[in-house]
Order: C-alpha cells, then sequence, then structure tokens
C-alpha cells in the first residue's frame, strides 16, 4: 500500500485542528510586537520543545490531553516539528476589537491566552492560524469579583492569581487548591483560567472543577454574551460550544455555603504531568448526614465528567463504607480513560474511584457538620 | 622564618589538590547561562539542515520527490541517499562493525529513520520544506519483539546482509541474527548446576530506556574550500576518534580536519557514536561551501541517536543448601534495532556484560550473547555506565535476591556469604577478569550499621503482618544491591576503538610565572574535569589548582585521547596526568639541585617544592623553580618545564559499593515512595568529595529514574512511544528521592594515584536497588520477580496479580 505523504497528513490534520481549537491560550510569545505596531508578521520563535504526536483519523483529538501515541492511516506515527509555520501576530485592545479581528478571518484566526497548549500545537504544525489573536492587551479580561451569590473571574485571570487570591482562599478554597496542582510555578505565572478551560483538553484540571461547582462560562461574540454551563460545554476532547468567532471571556461561579467540605485529589506521575486521574468535591454535611455533594473527574475521558449520579447517591448518606462503595462504582462506570502512558484504561478508572474516595474522605474532614 | 612564612598545612591548602572539595571553576560560566554550546555558534552565512523522516517502521521507499521542496525560496538543497552515494557515504561504519545507512537507501529500519536532509537558509524555511518533500511508502512487516527475531519466517530485515553467513563476531546463524559471543566454561557450569542442591532460573528484562541528555546531538560543520580545510563543531565525547573516522570517511587528511566539542551539555553516552545528522551536515557544508548547522529536536532525540539497554537476560543460579553459589549460567537475548551501532570497544560485541559474576565468588560461570535485529532504533549506548556493565550488575543482584528468596535466607546475608574476600584480591573472575582490589565485607557491613539494616527488617516483618489484618494498604520493600563496576576501558591488549587503542593522554605546560596550561584526550560534558584534573596537578607538582588551566575538545591542540565515557577519565587520563606531573616534578628537582647547588639526591619534595633533607630552610617552591627553568636551566638541560604523558592502563578499574533502598508502596495506586536511599561507594582514593557526590546523586537519580519508569517504548507497528518528556520520565526534584552518601576507599594497586572512577557506579548499583526494593516489597505475597520499569500502574498490575485488591 502506497501511504500518503507526510505534506498531506499535515494538511488534513490542521484543517481538523481549525475547526474546533477555539483555545484560549496564554502567551509564552517572545516576539511580543511594539506598542506601536499591533499588527506585525512574525516568525515565533522555539520557545517551547514540546511534542507530540498526530492523532488517529477520524478519532477524536484527543492527544493534547493524554500525549500518548495516536495512530494514524492504520498505524500511529510520530511528528518531530519543533516549529511553526509564519502567521500573523494581533494584539488588540478590546474585546470588541478581538472579536472583530474572529469575525474578520473566520477558521484562519485563533485567540492567545496563555499559549500553553496552543504554541506547542504550532510548533508541532497541529495548529496553523495565519492570524493569532493575542488577549494579553485587553485590560477587561483581568480580575476577580463577588457580587455575593457569585464570583466572577475573568478569563485572563492566571493561575498564579487564582491561588494569590483572598476572596478565592476564603470562599472557594478549591480552586486554590487545584491550582497548585497544575503544572509548575512558571507556568502558573502565564496560564490562565480562561484557556485552561476554553479549549476543551480533557487533560485540563480547571474544566471539570468548574462543572462540580457548576460554573457557567460567559462566551462573548459579535451578537454579545451568552452563558453557557461548565456542565453543557464540553462536546468531545477540544471540541466545545464555543464558536469561531467567540471568546470565553469570564467564568461565572456559584459561591458554595459557608462550611463546605472540598477537595480536589490529583493522581500524576510527575511535576507538570496531566492527570492519571483526578477527583473534585464538593460537600456539605448535617449532623453528618450529607446534605449535598457534588463530584467531577479530569482525565478520564475525552470531556470532563460530571458525576452527577455518585453525588446523587451519597446525598441523604452518612458517607458510610458501603454508600461510598456504590458511588465510587457508579463514577467509575462513567469514564472511558484512554490507554496510554499513565497506565491501561482499567488502571485509569480505578485510580478515578481511588481518587475519589480520597477526595470524599478529605473533604468530610473539612465539611462544618 | 618568620610569622609571615605559612605553615606546612597552609600551604598545602593553598594547593586545592586533591582529597579538596574544591568548587567547581566551571560552574561559573555554566550557572549564569554563559556556557558556549554548540547551538550558541553562529558563523557569517551558516545555513540549517533538517530530516525528512519516516513514519514508518519497515518499509521499501518508492519515491522520494523534493521538487515542490526546492521550489520554496530560501531551500538550498535536499540530500537524499542517491547524493550520498556520490562521495560513498550513503552507509556509513559503526562501532560494533556493522554499516548503517546515512539516509535511508531504498527501504527504511525504523520509525523516525533518516530519509532526506534538506538544507535551507534559516530553521523556519528548512520546517516548512521537510513538510513538501513527498515520500512514497510500500510497507513491510514489522518486527518489533526480539524474540521472535529468529523466527524461521520472521521478516528480512537487512537484504544488504543477504547471504552473509560471518558477522564483525562470527557465525551468523539467522538472517536477523548479528552475532553469538561466547565466555566462560560450559561444562564446568553444567556439572555445577547437576551437583547443585537448588538452583533458580529467571527472565530478567533491562528495559529499552535512554540516555536524554538536556542538550540534543549537533554539530556545525564548515567547509573552507579554499584551504581544503573542514571543522566541525559538535556534541562530542570523543572528539579525537570523531576526526579520525571523519577523515577515514571523507578521505580529507586527519591534520586538515578541525574538530572542535565546545561546552557539553550532558552525554551519558549519547554522544560517543557518529550519527547521520553529522556526516549530512559536513557533506552538506563540502558542497555548498558554506556553514551548516545540524540541531536535533527532543523527540529526534529520544527516538532515533542511541537508545540504551533492550537486554533479556535469563540467569540461572546453582547453590549449596547453605547459600553458597557454585555455578552462573546466563544467556541474553540482545535488542540491537535495525542496525548494530552499540558503541562498545571493537572487540566486545556486548561490551564488559561478563562482569555478570558480580561480587561474588562463583567457582563456575557461563555467559552466551544472542544479538538480533529489529525494527526500532540503532544504538545500544553506555547510559552512564561502563560498557553493559549496568545490564550485568541488574542481571546478578535481581538473581542473588531470587536465589535468597528460594532459599529463605536474607538477601544481604546471602551476599555477605558469596563476597569475593578482600584477601582474594588480585581476583580472577570465572569469565576472564582480574579484579583489581575490593573490600566488600567492610562496605557492605558499614551500610547495614548505617542504615540499621536488622530494625528495618523487623519493621517489615510487622507491616506485612498490618497489611495481611487489613490494617494498612501499605507494604514496604528493602532493596539491597552491591555491585562491582568495571571502568577504565582501557589496556590496549584488549580494548580498542575501531583500532585504535584506548589509551588517553595529558599535557601539562608551566608557563615562567608558574602558572600552568593542561590538555588531556578526554572531554568533559558536565564531569567537572576542568576542576579535578587542575586538582590532580597541584598535588602532584604543587601548584595551585587556581592558576592552573584545563583544556580539552580541541583535536588541533589537545594530545590525542579516545574521550569521556564508561567511567574511564580518571582511570585512564587520571593516570596519565599524574604521570606527566611526576616527570615536571623530576625534571623540577634537577633544576632545584641546580639552584640549591646540592645533589638531587640530597633533595625531598615537601608540599609545593623540593627541600634539602634534614634542612628544610633550604628549599625551592616549584614558583621560582619554574622560573630558572626559563631563565637559568642548570648547563646542558634543555630550558622550559613540559610534560605529555599517554598511558595504556595495566588492567581495568573496579569500583564498588553497597546501596540500600527503603520503599513505601501503596498497593491501591501502585506509587511507590523512597523513604530512604544509601549509597556507599568505594572508588579507591577521592580527588574531589563533593564531585564525587554530586556525581552519585546525579547517577541515583538517573537510576531512579531508569528503575521507576524511564522507558523508550514500541508497540507492534513499530511506533516509538512516549519519546516525548510528557512520558519519557525525566524526574524533577519534587520526585527525586534524598540521597544520604557514604563511602570506604580501597585505592587500585595499579593506578598511579590509585582511583577508580565514580560517575557511572550510581547508576550501575541503583537501578537494582531500586528494583530489589519494588521485588522485596511483594515478596511476601508469592511474588518472585516483577520486570522494570516499576511505574505506578505496573506496580499496581503486579499488586493485582498477586491477589493484593482482594
Amino acid at each position: 500500500m502506497i501511504c500518503d505523504s507526510k505534506t498531506d497528513a499535515i494538511r488534513a490534520r490542521q484543517s481538523a485542528v481549525r475547526v474546533d481549537l477555539r483555545a484560549v491560550c496564554a502567551s509564552s510569545l517572545e516576539c511580543a510586537p511594539h506598542p506601536s505596531a499591533p499588527f506585525v508578521n512574525v516568525n515565533c520563535p522555539a520557545v517551547l520543545r514540546l511534542d507530540t504526536t498526530l492523532p488517529a483519523e477520524g478519532e477524536p483529538l484527543s492527544w493534547f490531553g493524554t500525549l500518548g501515541i495516536r495512530s494514524f492511516c492504520g498505524r500511529q506515527r510520530e511528528e518531530k516539528d519543533v516549529i511553526p509555520g509564519a502567521f500573523t501576530y494581533h494584539r488588540p485592545s478590546s474585546v470588541a476589537e478581538a472579536v472583530a479581528i474572529l469575525v474578520s478571518h473566520g477558521d484562519e484566526a485563533r485567540p492567545l491566552s496563555g499559549g500553553h497548549s496552543l504554541i506547542p500545537m504550532m510548533k508541532l504544525r497541529m495548529a496553523a492560524p495565519e492570524h493569532l489573536v493575542d488577549l494579553g492587551g485587553i485590560a477587561d479580561l483581568k480580575g476577580i469579583t463577588d457580587d455575593g451569590s457569585t464570583i466572577t473571574i475573568r478569563a485572563m485571570t492566571t493561575q498564579h492569581e487564582l491561588i494569590a487570591s483572598d476572596l478565592l482562599a476564603q470562599k472557594l478554597p478549591i480552586i486554590r487548591e487545584t491550582a497548585l496542582l497544575i503544572a509548575d510555578p512558571q507556568i502558573r505565572y502565564v496560564g490562565t483560567l480562561g484557556g485552561n478551560v476554553a479549549n476543551g483538553d480533557p487533560g485540563n484540571d480547571m474544566p471539570a472543577l468548574m462543572q462540580c461547582l457548576d460554573a457557567a462560562y460567559v462566551l462573548t461574540g459579535p451578537d454579545g454574551e451568552r452563558d453557557v454551563p461548565a456542565r453543557d460545554f464540553y462536546e468531545a476532547a477540544y471540541f466545545t460550544a464555543l464558536a469561531p468567532e467567540e471568546i470565553l471571556t469570564a467564568v461565572k461561579i456559584p459561591v458554595p455555603p459557608a462550611g463546605h467540605g472540598y477537595a480536589y485529589e490529583k493522581l500524576k506521575r510527575k511535576v507538570g504531568d496531566y492527570a492519571t486521574a483526578a477527583a473534585a468535591v464538593v460537600l456539605t454535611l448535617d449532623g453528618g448526614t450529607v446534605t449535598f455533594c457534588s463530584i467531577a473527574l479530569t482525565n478520564v475521558s475525552d470531556t470532563p465528567l460530571y458525576a452527577k449520579e455518585a453525588g446523587e447517591i451519597l446525598t441523604g448518606s452518612t458517607l458510610d463504607t458501603a454508600t461510598v462503595a456504590r458511588a465510587v462504582a457508579a463514577a467509575e462506570a462513567i469514564t472511558e480513560p484512554a490507554s496510554d502512558g499513565r497506565g491501561p484504561a482499567e488502571y485509569r478508572t480505578k485510580m478515578a474511584g481511588v481518587m475519589l474516595q480520597k477526595a470524599l474522605s478529605r473533604a468530610a474532614t473539612r465539611a462544618a457538620s | 622564618m618568620n610569622d609571615m612564612t605559612p605553615t606546612r598545612e597552609q600551604r598545602e591548602a593553598a594547593l586545592e589538590g586533591m582529597g579538596c572539595k574544591r568548587k567547581r571553576v566551571e560552574d561559573i560560566r555554566f550557572t549564569q547561562g554563559k556556557g558556549q554550546y554548540v547551538d550558541d555558534l553562529k558563523l557569517p552565512g551558516m545555513v540549517f539542515g533538517d530530516f525528512v523522516r519516516s513514519s514508518h517502521a519497515h518499509a521499501k521507499i518508492t519515491k522520494i520527490d523534493a521538487s515542490e521542496a526546492l521550489k520554496l525560496p530560501g531551500v538550498i538543497a535536499v540530500l537524499t541517499a542517491e547524493d550520498l552515494k556520490g562521495v560513498n557515504l550513503a552507509w556509513m561504519p559503526t562501532l560494533a562493525g556493522d554499516v548503517q545507512m546515512v539516509l535511508a537507501d531504498g527501504k527504511v529500519l525504523y520509525q523516525n529513520q533518516e530519509v532526506a536532509f534538506v538544507v535551507a537558509e534559516n530553521r523556519y524555511i528548512a520546517d516548512d520544506a521537510i513538510q513538501l518533500v513527498e515520500v512514497e511508502y510500500e510497507e513491510l512487516p514489522v518486527l518489533t519483539d526480539p524474540f521472535k527475531s529468529m523466527d524461521p519466517d520472521a521478516p528480512v530485515l537487512r537484504p544488504d546482509l543477504d547471504g552473509k553467513t560471518e558477522g564483525a563476531h562470527g557465525p551468523r546463524k539467522h538472517h536477523n541474527h548479528i552475532f553469538t559471543w561466547e565466555v566462560g566454561d560450559r561444562e564446568e557450569t553444567d556439572k555445577a548446576f547437576e551437583e547443585a542442591d537448588v538452583t533458580i532460573k529467571e527472565l530478567i528484562s533491562y528495559h529499552r530506556t535512554h540516555p536524554s541528555p538536556l542538550e540534543t546531538c549537533q554539530c556545525v560543520a564548515s567547509m573552507d574550500k579554499i584551504k581544503g580545510e573542514l571543522t566541525v563543531w559538535g556534541t562530542f565525547q570523543a572528539p579525537h576518534v570523531i576526526r579520525t573516522v571523519a577523515s577515514l570517511l571523507s578521505t580529507i587528511p586527519e591534520q586538515k580536519i578541525h574538530v572542535i566539542a565546545p561546552d557539553i551539555g550532558g552525554g551519558f553516552g549519547n554522544k560517543v557514536g557518529a550519527y547521520p545528522g553529522y556526516i549530512c551536515a559536513i557533506v552538506a557544508s563540502i558542497v555548498t561551501g558554506v556553514p551548516v548547522k545540524w540541531v536535533e529536536d527532543r523527540m529526534e532525540n529520544l527516538s532515533t541517536t542511541s537508545f540504551a539497554r533492550d537486554y533479556h537476560m535469563t540467569a540461572e543460579i546453582a547453590a549449596k543448601n547453605d547459600g553458597t553459589v557454585t555455578g552462573l549460567k546466563v544467556h541474553v537475548l540482545a535488542d540491537h534495532g535495525g542496525f548494530d551501532a552499540c558503541a562498545d570497544p571493537s572487540k566486545w560485541p556486548a561490551g564488559f556484560f561478563n562482569i555478570v559474576t558480580g561480587s561474588y565468588d562463583f567457582p563456575a560461570a557461563h555467559l552466551e550473547v544472542d544479538g538480533v535485529y529489529t525494527n526500532k532504533a540503532p544504538g545500544g549506548v553506555a547510559y552512564r555506565c561502563s560498557f553493559r556493565v549496568t545490564e550485568a550488575a541488574y542481571c546478578i543482584e535481581r538473581a542473588m535476591d531470587i536465589l535468597a528468596q528460594k532459599l529463605d535466607m536474607d538477601p544481604a546475608d546471602l551476599r555477605m556469604k558469596n563476597f569475593v574476600k578482600s584477601e582474594q584480591f588480585p581476583y580472577h573472575s570465572a569469565l576472564g577478569w582480574e579484579y583489581d582490589s575490593g573490600d566488600y565485607h567492610t562496605a557492605m557491613r558499614k551500610a547495614m550499621d548505617t542504615i540499621g539494616y536488622r530494625e528495618l527488617r523487623a519493621e517489615q516483618k510487622a507491616k506485612q503482618e498490618a497489611f495481611k489484618r487489613g490494617e494498612t494498604r501499605e507494604i514496604m520493600g528493602i532493596g539491597v544491591s552491591f555491585f562491582t563496576e568495571i571502568v577504565g576501558a582501557g589496556p590496549s591488549k584488549n580494548c580498542d576503538i575501531l583500532g585504535v587503542a584506548m589509551f588517553d593522554s595529558a599535557e601539562i605546560r608551566v608557563h615562567p610565572t608558574g602558572s600552568v596550561i593542561s590538555r588531556m584526550g578526554t572531554k568533559s560534558q558536565g564531569q567537572g574535569h576542568e576542576t579535578t584534573w587542575a586538582q590532580i596537578i597541584a598535588t602532584e607538582i604543587g601548584i595551585p589548582a587556581a592558576d592552573i588551566m584545563v583544556e580539552e575538545g580541541n583535536t588541533d591542540t589537545a594530545p590525542y585521547g579516545l574521550g569521556t565515557y564508561g567511567s574511564r577519565s580518571t582511570p585512564v587520563a587520571g593516570a596519565a596526568i599524574a604521570l606527566a606531573s611526576r616527570k615536571i616534578r623530576n625534571k623540577a628537582q634537577m633544576i632545584a639541585a641546580h639552584m640549591l647547588e646540592v645533589s638531587e639526591y640530597d633533595l625531598e619534595w615537601d608540599v609545593d617544592g623540593f627541600q634539602v633533607k634534614g634542612n628544610p630552610q633550604a628549599r625551592k617552591s616549584m614558583k621560582e623553580i619554574a622560573w630558572a627553568a626559563y631563565h637559568a636551566p642548570p648547563p646542558g638541560m634543555e630550558p622550559g618545564l613540559e610534560a605529555v604523558s599517554y598511558y595504556d592502563p595495566p588492567n581495568m578499574t573496579y569500583p564498588f559499593g553497597a546501596y540500600l533502598c527503603v520503599m513505601d508502596i501503596d498497593v491501591d495506586t501502585g506509587v511507590a515512595k523512597t523513604r530512604r536511599f544509601y549509597a556507599l561507594d568505594d572508588c579507591g582514593t577521592r580527588i574531589n568529595p563533593m564531585i564525587i557526590e554530586g556525581q552519585v546523586h546525579g547517577g541515583l537519580t538517573e537510576a531512579f529514574a531508569i528503575a521507576m519508569g524511564q522507558e523508550i517504548r514500541y508497540d507492534e507497528m513499530g511506533n516509538v512511544l512516549g519519546a516525548s518528556f510528557m512520558d519519557f520520565f525525566l524526574p524533577t526534584a519534587v520526585e527525586t528521592p534524598h540521597w544520604e552518601t557514604d563511602f570506604t576507599v580501597t585505592p587500585s594497586p595499579h593506578h598511579p594515584i590509585g582511583a577508580k572512577g565514580v560517575g557511572e557506579s550510581p547508576n550501575v548499583g541503583g537501578v537494582p536497588a531500586f528494583s530489589n526494593a519494588v521485588n522485596d516489597a511483594f515478596k511476601f505475597l508469592g511474588s518472585t520477580h516483577i520486570q522494570m520499569p516499576h511505574d505506578a500502574w505496573r506496580i499496581w498490575q503486579a499488586a493485582k496479580d498477586l491477589g493484593a485488591h482482594g
């Protein structure tokens, strides 16, 4: 059989990536342009040397979440590029301006936030946007506000800023706990909440947490804003409800009751790794009985998983061994992990259960009874 | 003498000689980002080369069409095997006596194999052009399992060897067979097994991994067509050999080739061999007449340039009921990938694997190694170990544990019972080596006492009971490892590389003011030679280390040497340095005698100069003598003060050590936590204890990585899995255990300063310590042997298979 040339493979991959990659990634671009030249052609220098592989034809683009090897044309193949193609760099100063650029370039444009997903994908030539729209110059996209019942985090708020926020530490401490388990300090200084939740990478930690917290994403497009619940946002790996000309501008989180218990348990091979499996738990207790329990799982499917049934099983229980075992089984049942370097699917499913068990027990000890 | 005269101790301290924890002088530039690496080099007019690589593990190439790539502005050339044939370089010889394609010649044998070399004005254009080169493949059946390599119907990987029944190391018995290497006495060993009370047999695999230095392989080649001179800057652990090979291959006279290895960001064996990138960059520079840079990316490095290990070892031990070992039989199936590009001394197809009797007094032993081809990348380098020694140490240290288990003996006690005794040295092993010196019992006892071995065993027993009662989900393992290394390749009687004997060299020149420039045939990749070499000279000739400059890596200025790998620098070049220093001291003694108007026999050496015996006030310091050597040498004596030494070692050196690892394992997640790791090293005389400690830390960290997850895996289609730092386990400071280091000192009797080498010991001894800890933890559940690597999911799997999950 005569297989396709590398070129065709790359092109096929690029067009596939274009459809779903509305990622807001973050900007370790060393080639930030002069302020007076908001519209310049640059070749991005090779900053990161992250390597990955092409996904299978017809298989969901879950490669970046798992970074295993995926098959192509019946076989797997490695991709070796570390240098992106040429692109035009935009740095708008308002959301409206950014949306206008997206509208005028359609599929050829990508928003850029922290860049920790998009830039490596460009270096691997798995994404080749002709127009890169850097959201780093939009002051409006920064900040955390509290209106009493809802906390709003603007999309370009970095993981480091989440960790440093007294407001979050007091009212949503699980965000700090989770952010501290993401990558390493250098990446957290640059990586943003918006980028983490918007690009649909099942390996990211914030999407499951947002599902656990029942957050809503504010999507801003040419026709204005719309809110989409985190639990409805993710369709498949890198496929989300975000339209090509929309930008995820904020995350709204209902404030859980004071005295709630919480835990984010993540099993990973090393610092900087995506989860083998992770579980987010928020619960409330009344006299030892669970009055509310929300559970979500990270990186054990091609989307984050809101484990609705597991939470329902536990509600009304005293977290007795038998009920916890039933809830863990219910949570394990909805997982569909990939087999990769982190372990075979069976192991990762079991680890989702173990992480859930640990998270439940830690959340219970933290909850006011 | 007045109060200002420094004391003897002060003069000694001022030298910062051997035994001093001298800070590494090279770190001044390294820690400030001021090292000068190959990729820092930018020459006028320099262009860039990059590879089109195979997506297939085994395929015929039916067409390569570069026409679209050549149309791209900025693309200068696209080289294929056809172009290289014009200069007779489509194939190159390997260090192991095989030949290897430089660019795919009609077929590819492993994924990511080099297919075409694109030369362009910059890296971006080169990468754009790669996308435009169209290659048509016709797939062939893929062979990745070495156990199937010699099946009768196995696909033919190397049609170029068709009909060749004789390889570089003897007869070939199958079309995918490379060599059989046999050592020892088969009959006597069989007899030991027939008469044994107890025997064990186990397949112990050491998986494929990779040295993965942080700086990948790279070079800049610059051909000056007017002068007919070629300069190559590259990541070379052995620059002189590279120049010789380049001259032989290119037919450019050796004096017109200048090979320069600048600062190197780690080697670990990865930078010993010659790779297609070097050849293509050189050819491209010859073709274009401008400098050509080639820099490998991470995935290329992990997936193509030199894997390590991939040894499948079936070990058998015969023993008496009291634990005395009587025989060892080992068969190795060695997976060499598509070409045999193993980096061993030429006559040693399995390196020094015959050190596999380890630290134990086996009266009889037999070893047989079969090398085979598979559709995997070539290599088989000594990843921070002397040639195949880490495989051998892993094999014997696991096998001894398995024997202890069968005999229901403590693994440390079994080792103590069978150690070669200190009075047996020099010890002749059943597989042909002469161990120079050792005191194994003392080292092992010190290790056991320091860590509290018996108490740990008691704690382990209590934990096992608690586990059985369901009170804990954690189990505990104690890993014992006692290794004997064989380093310092090597004596010319048995070691050469492509015919060049494996000596090494030093050249030392004392300037009139008493400062020194010294050059060696070795090449540091981070080992700290600039610091330690100066310390040897300082002690030997009494000039402060701070006044001694050490240079390596430039073939125009440095004396010829075989380079740095296999812990050979201190055993070989270190000896050359001491001997060259002594030549200088001998001449200095004659000059001092002339200056003091006494006979040289009336003089004695004292720290940093010569003094008259019985009259220490009458003395001349080396600084004064150096000035005299240029100003007023004795009549009839040549002026100047310099010396050269080429050292051919009489024997290898045999460093050893006792390592103990205490590990706690959560059976529900498979997560293993190293509670303690104690490493006692005996590397003979210690030149710089701080550098030794750093070497041990680094080697242990690599050992930890290898044992606990670092792996280059292939699927059955020949796709290389995990060839990125996302999956290839490179531990950070967070994952790395705390290291407790210790030492004993048993000098080498044949080395001028008694030093044995240490850089690789921690990798050799560390891997079995970790693996034995994991295996030890599961022993009480009925497990005999769990294969490496021991990453969390595999440990979980082992626990599950043993019924530990209920």
